[in-house]
Order: structure tokens, then C-alpha cells, then sequence
């Protein structure tokens, strides 16, 4: 509370999302604390199944959190009725991963869009409606002429634009990007990086940003958080998380990128084994059985996420 | 000499290959005239995006493109034997003993109702003369080959993980040690860590038994990590091709050019995107010149008139771009050393 809580847009509070299921709870989130500066992005890295995805739609309420907070603008929306909340999710948005099927096929680009400007109320009345739906395309880049056309009649490219535009219709502060483009071609990717980039200086916007792509994530965040397993293993700025990956799991991940570069010889980390099963995990380290390192401390109890060094926080025993 | 000759001489050589799909609205044509060799032991590397036609191309070289897809070449030969010729018989010989395929899903690509062990044993049924019990044996064998326990060789394709999935496929893949084996983005499907295990898995394999290898993919991470030779892809053409080195260091046609700049440097963080502006033309209706013309910044009227004629910058290195014709063009991606 001491802390410069102005400039926090959002500030998540040891959030855990827990799924029931037939063999026991499975910890999707387990125990995640974050902040995010207004301007700014904060990237959420992970393989499949750490949770990141469910922690995006956590923030939103669009799954119910099992315990922990949510403050946006020092409010806990964790706690609002859902009348409220429905005012709150003016200011919180999210873009969807897979374009071809988060937007109904049955809805021209007209109908999408107008849908949630009506939605919103901020606009009333035909002409202010159409012409903020027009707004909206030009700011993400779609021709004129593709008003009337279909999903369908799209590259996934244009489905991403639309995408963006519903989001972008309810004038938010604060926008989830999950995965937005993980299902585009590398050209494509980059129009679309560009864009979320052009938006955010121009409208001030907020974001976290889903992904597991270290190179888009390195490119596009400020802090990057690494998931393992629900939880937040190592958070630092982008750049000392480069430079010093401190965590076993880090290092991994980052020697593992594959660089379009002829580099002369580049030492890969392998990892032995899969992600284990988020499941009523174990009081233990959640990456202890396949790190390098090899040590007693972990098996007893899971490490907590502390400080090392300014801004630069880990959860190893080892370090 | 006798070896020194088998050694450069390709296990793979294709000339003039096209594959059309034609219906009754349209003719989409997928690939368009392309021609590569393939030397033994060496990786090729296919790479464009989206309906470029890499996955076309590898169909075409198994002889599996699907219906309504006409495939004409003036030759495909694959260890000295013509495969635009061989009967279903020979057909059935040629896949898995000469050329083996590993699919992009591993999700999809096993059947769910047998054993893992099973289905590797079946391909090793089907080309060797072997009784059930042997097959089964080497189907183990196969499986500790490619770091998955024997003893789970009973299990059946959803009780693994995908990336063990992939490990299944690849057993299969090599059961019959083809000499050619084809990758079609074999590890997209997979995370980033399970990615570097299933390369380093195929990389030792090939060179422990000295495959020669075609690799497709979209990233040029993995095409710098696993390949010598490249080909760039762009609508159902090859625009580049050359070793990694020419390619990745020499980059001559625009088109590499933009593929490289949309990519986000890991190494410079605060470099600018430079995406290609536009989209993929369509390939029921391709234009006359060049295909890339619309997007390219360097392009001029001498593009769109005709298709352009490759330009050998070297024995090994081949650009397709009519902009060399003009005196002293060079594209501005700086040339390392």
C-alpha cells in the first residue's frame, strides 16, 4: 500500500484458480502476484498447460477465481455483483488466440462490430454507431470495403483485426492478449505485433500478453513472468531476464528458442521428461523432476518467489 | 573414388515438378515448376509460409497428393528410380524402405485404437520378412531408440504426451530405415523445451545412420539449427535456394528479405518490425510475372510481364528476381560476413 499505487493499473493478489475434477483439484493457477503500470506489458511465458491461459480469463471473471485479488485501479473486482462487473469489463478486454473461431461466422464485420458499439452505449443513434464502427476498422487497419463481408472471406490475419476491434469498441484501459498471434504466418505476425504496438502508444492502453513465444514476448514486453505449473517461477524486466535467466526452468526455455542466426555454437539446455500433472500437486518444487541441479531443499517444500535483486524475483532454492 | 562418387551423387533429384488441383470452378495451382536435388546425408529445408506449397511438394515426392490434385514432372527420382513409374506394388515397397514421412500432428497422425507397439511392428510387417514375434521385438528396439521405455511399447497413442506422440511417429517413420525421410513441420505442434528434445533426437538420428533429410517448416529458427541447404518457398515456387550460409548470410531475394525483418530479433530487442505489407496472392489466379511483385518494395515494371528468370550467384546459390536484371541492384539487408 506504501507503494506509488498510482501508476498500478492492475494488481493481482495471490489469485488461484482450481479446477474440480474426477482424481482431486487441479491447481490451473496456484498462488500468482503480479502488478501492471499503466502504458505498460507485462508477458506471461509458458508451455502448454502452466495456466497461463486460465489466469488471462481469471483476470477478466470470465472464470471465477477460487481465492486471492484483483485490484484494477485499487478496486478488488473479485468482489463486484455482476451488474458491476459488466460496467468493469468496459476497462478490461481481451483478444482471443484462434481469429477463426472466436467470431461468429454467421456476422459480417458491420454486425460484429455494431453489436459491441451498441453494447457499450457510449454511441446512440445510427449514424454515430456506423461511423464508430468505421473508426474502429481504420484504427486497426481494415478496408472500407470489407464492411459486409464474412469471417469466412478472410485471411486470419483480418479475423485477428477484427478481433482487436471488438476489443478496442469498449475504449478499455486494459487489455488480456492470448496467444493473438500464434495462428498467423510470420508476416502476418508482424502487421499484427506492429499494430498492438502503434495502439498501445497511441491510446495509452495496458496489456498482458499471453504467449509462448520468447521472441515475440522479448520484442513486445516490458516484465516478463515465466508460468510453471500454475505458479510464477521467475519475474524480471525483459531485458535482465534475458541477460540473467536465473531460474533452471528459464534457462531452459531460453536456450531452447531456436535463432534464425548462424551462431557458432550456441550450449542447449535439454530437459528431461514432460510437464507433470497440475493435480493436487506436491508441497515440493513443481519443476524438481526435471532440473539440472539436483538438491534436497526443494523436495521439501516448494520455493517461494523473492527479490534477488531489483525487480528481478525467483522461486529457487538454488539461487 | 567409387565412394567418393555415391557421396555427391543425390539421393533425390526432382525436375519441373507441378501439382495442380483443378475443380469445376477453378484451378488452384499449388506448385509451380520447381526443381531441387537432394544430396545423401545433407538436410534440405523447405521453408514459406502458409499454402506456399511445401506439404504439396512432399505429398507429391510419396505420390500421395490427394484428389482432385494432377501432379506432372518431367522426372522425381528417388534412389535412382523413377517415381512417377512404380506400380501401387512398387509404390508400397518405396514408401517406408526409400522415403518415409513424419506428419505436422502427431495428434493425428497415430491410430487410436491400436498399440503403439503395433503400429510400429506393422510397418516393419509390411517391408521386412520377418515373423510377428521379431517384428514386435524390433518395434521395442525401435521405441528405446527414440527414448521411450520398451516396456510402454502396450500403451496406446492418448496415454502419451505429445511430444512422446512425435517420438512414436518417428519410430515408425524410421522402422524400415529409409534412406530419405521427410519432416513436414514436425514439431510445431509441440512446446518450446519438447521441441529442442524431439530435434536433437532427429538430428542424431540422421546422422547416426546417414539419412539424408527434407525438413519443412515455417520457423527459420529450426532451419538454421538443423539443415544445410535451403529452398525459400513462395506461391508453389522456389524463389531462393542455396546452403544455409548463402541464404541466411547473402539473403538476395526480397522475399527472404521480409521474412527475415518480420521476425523479432531475440538478440536486438528494440529492432523495428518490418512486416511484408499485403497478403498471399491467391493460387487459383496467379499473376503472369512475378508472384511476389505486389508486395515487394523494390518491384517495377519489368516484374509483372513475365516470370523471372533465376539468377546463379554462385555453383550452389539460385535467386528468382527480375530485379537483378537492372545494374547494380542489391536489396538492403546488409550481407555478413
Amino acid at each position: 500500500m506504501e507503494k506509488n499505487v498510482s501508476n498500478t493499473i492492475l494488481e493481482v493478489k495471490d489469485l488461484k484458480k482450481h479446477f474440480k475434477t474426477s482424481r482431486g483439484m487441479l491447481h490451473a493457477v496456484d498462488g500468482v502476484s503480479f502488478s501492471i503500470e499503466y502504458g505498460k506489458t507485462l508477458g506471461i511465458v509458458g508451455e502448454s498447460g502452466c495456466g497461463k491461459t486460465t489466469l488471462g480469463r481469471t483476470i477478466l471473471r470470465l472464470v471465477e477465481p477460487t481465492s486471492g485479488g484483483i485490484m484494477l485501479e485499487g478496486r478488488d473486482i473479485t468482489k463486484l455483483n455482476l451488474r458491476d462487473m459488466k460496467k468493469v469489463r468496459k476497462d478490461i478486454q481481451i483478444i482471443f488466440q484462434d481469429p477463426f473461431s472466436s467470431l461468429d461466422p454467421r456476422n459480417t464485420i458491420s454486425q460484429a462490430l455494431t453489436e459491441v458499439v451498441k453494447v457499450n452505449k457510449i454511441r446512440s443513434g445510427k449514424q454515430e454507431i456506423k461511423d464508430r464502427v468505421l473508426q474502429l476498422m481504420e484504427t486497426v487497419g481494415l478496408a472500407e470495403r470489407l464492411i459486409n463481408t464474412y469471417p469466412h472471406e478472410l485471411d486470419g490475419g483480418r479475423r485477428q483485426r477484427i478481433g482487436i476491434a471488438r476489443a478496442l469498441a469498449m475504449e478499455p484501459k486494459f487489455i488480456v492478449c492470448d496467444e493473438p498471434v500464434s495462428a498467423l504466418d510470420v508476416s502476418i505476425q508482424a502487421q499484427i505485433l506492429n499494430l498492438l504496438q502503434e495502439l498501445q502508444e497511441t491510446l495509452g492502453l495496458s496489456y498482458i500478453f499471453i504467449t509462448h513465444d520468447l521472441a515475440v514476448v522479448n520484442h513486445f514486453a516490458d516484465v516478463i513472468a515465466v508460468m510453471y505449473l500454475g505458479q510464477i517461477v521467475e519475474k524480471a524486466p525483459t531485458e535482465e531476464l534475458f541477460a540473467h535467466p536465473l531460474h533452471p526452468y528459464t534457462q531452459a526455455l531460453l536456450s531452447a528458442i531456436p535463432i534464425p542466426e548462424i551462431l557458432v555454437e550456441r550450449p542447449r539446455i535439454l530437459l528431461r521428461g514432460e510437464i507433470t500433472s497440475p493435480i493436487n500437486p506436491k508441497d515440493e518444487c513443481r519443476f524438481g523432476n526435471r532440473c539440472f541441479h539436483d538438491c534436497k531443499e526443494c523436495r521439501g517444500s516448494n520455493p517461494v518467489l523473492r527479490e534477488v535483486s531489483p525487480d528481478h524475483f525467483v522461486a529457487c532454492c538454488k539461487v | 573414388m567409387e565412394t567418393m562418387k555415391s557421396l555427391h551423387d543425390p539421393v533425390l533429384e526432382v525436375e519441373d515438378l507441378s501439382v495442380q488441383f483443378v475443380t469445376e470452378d477453378e484451378t488452384v495451382n499449388a506448385v509451380n515448376h520447381i526443381s531441387f536435388k537432394l544430396r545423401k546425408g545433407r538436410t534440405l529445408g523447405f521453408v514459406g509460409e502458409t499454402g506456399a506449397g511445401k506439404t504439396t511438394t512432399a505429398l507429391a515426392l510419396l505420390r500421395l497428393v490427394p484428389n482432385p490434385g494432377k501432379v506432372e514432372s518431367k522426372r522425381i527420382e528417388v534412389c535412382g528410380r523413377e517415381v512417377s513409374a512404380m506400380t501401387a506394388r512398387q509404390l508400397e515397397k518405396y514408401r517406408g524402405d526409400d522415403i518415409a514421412m513424419i506428419f505436422q500432428d502427431p495428434m493425428t497422425a497415430l491410430n487410436p485404437v491400436f498399440t503403439v507397439g503395433q503400429q510400429i511392428a506393422d510397418s516393419i510387417l509390411l517391408h521386412q520378412d520377418v515373423t510377428y514375434g521379431e517384428a514386435m521385438k524390433k518395434a521395442e528396439e525401435m521405441l528405446e531408440l527414440v527414448g521411450i521405455p520398451a516396456s510402454r511399447q502396450a500403451e496406446y497413442p492418448h496415454q502419451f504426451s505429445g511430444g512422446m506422440k512425435q517420438r512414436v511417429v518417428i519410430a515408425i517413420a524410421l522402422a524400415c530405415n529409409p534412406e530419405v525421410m521427410i519432416a513436414d513441420e514436425p514439431t510445431t505442434a509441440l512446446d518450446v523445451t519438447i521441441q529442442a528434445q524431439v530435434l536433437n533426437l532427429m538430428k542424431k538420428l540422421r546422422d547416426d545412420r546417414r539419412m539424408s533429410m527434407i525438413m519443412i517448416t515455417h520457423n527459420l529458427g529450426i532451419i538454421a539449427d538443423i539443415c544445410d541447404e535451403v529452398a525459400v518457398m513462395y506461391a508453389g515456387r522456389i524463389v531462393e535456394t542455396g546452403t544455409l550460409v548463402e541464404v541466411f548470410n547473402h539473403t538476395k531475394h526480397p522475399y527472404t528479405e521480409g521474412l527475415f525483418n518480420s521476425l523479432p530479433n531475440i538478440l536486438n530487442r528494440t529492432a523495428k518490425l518490418k512486416p511484408i505489407p499485403g497478403l498471399m496472392p491467391d493460387p487459383s489466379n496467379l499473376p503472369v510475372g512475378c508472384a511476389f511483385a505486389p508486395r515487394c518494395r523494390y518491384a517495377g515494371p519489368d516484374c509483372t510481364c513475365a516470370q523471372p528468370k533465376a539468377h546463379w550467384f554462385s555453383d550452389t546459390h539460385t535467386v528468382a528476381c527480375a530485379a537483378y536484371e537492372r545494374v547494380g541492384f542489391t536489396i538492403d539487408r546488409p550481407e555478413k560476413k
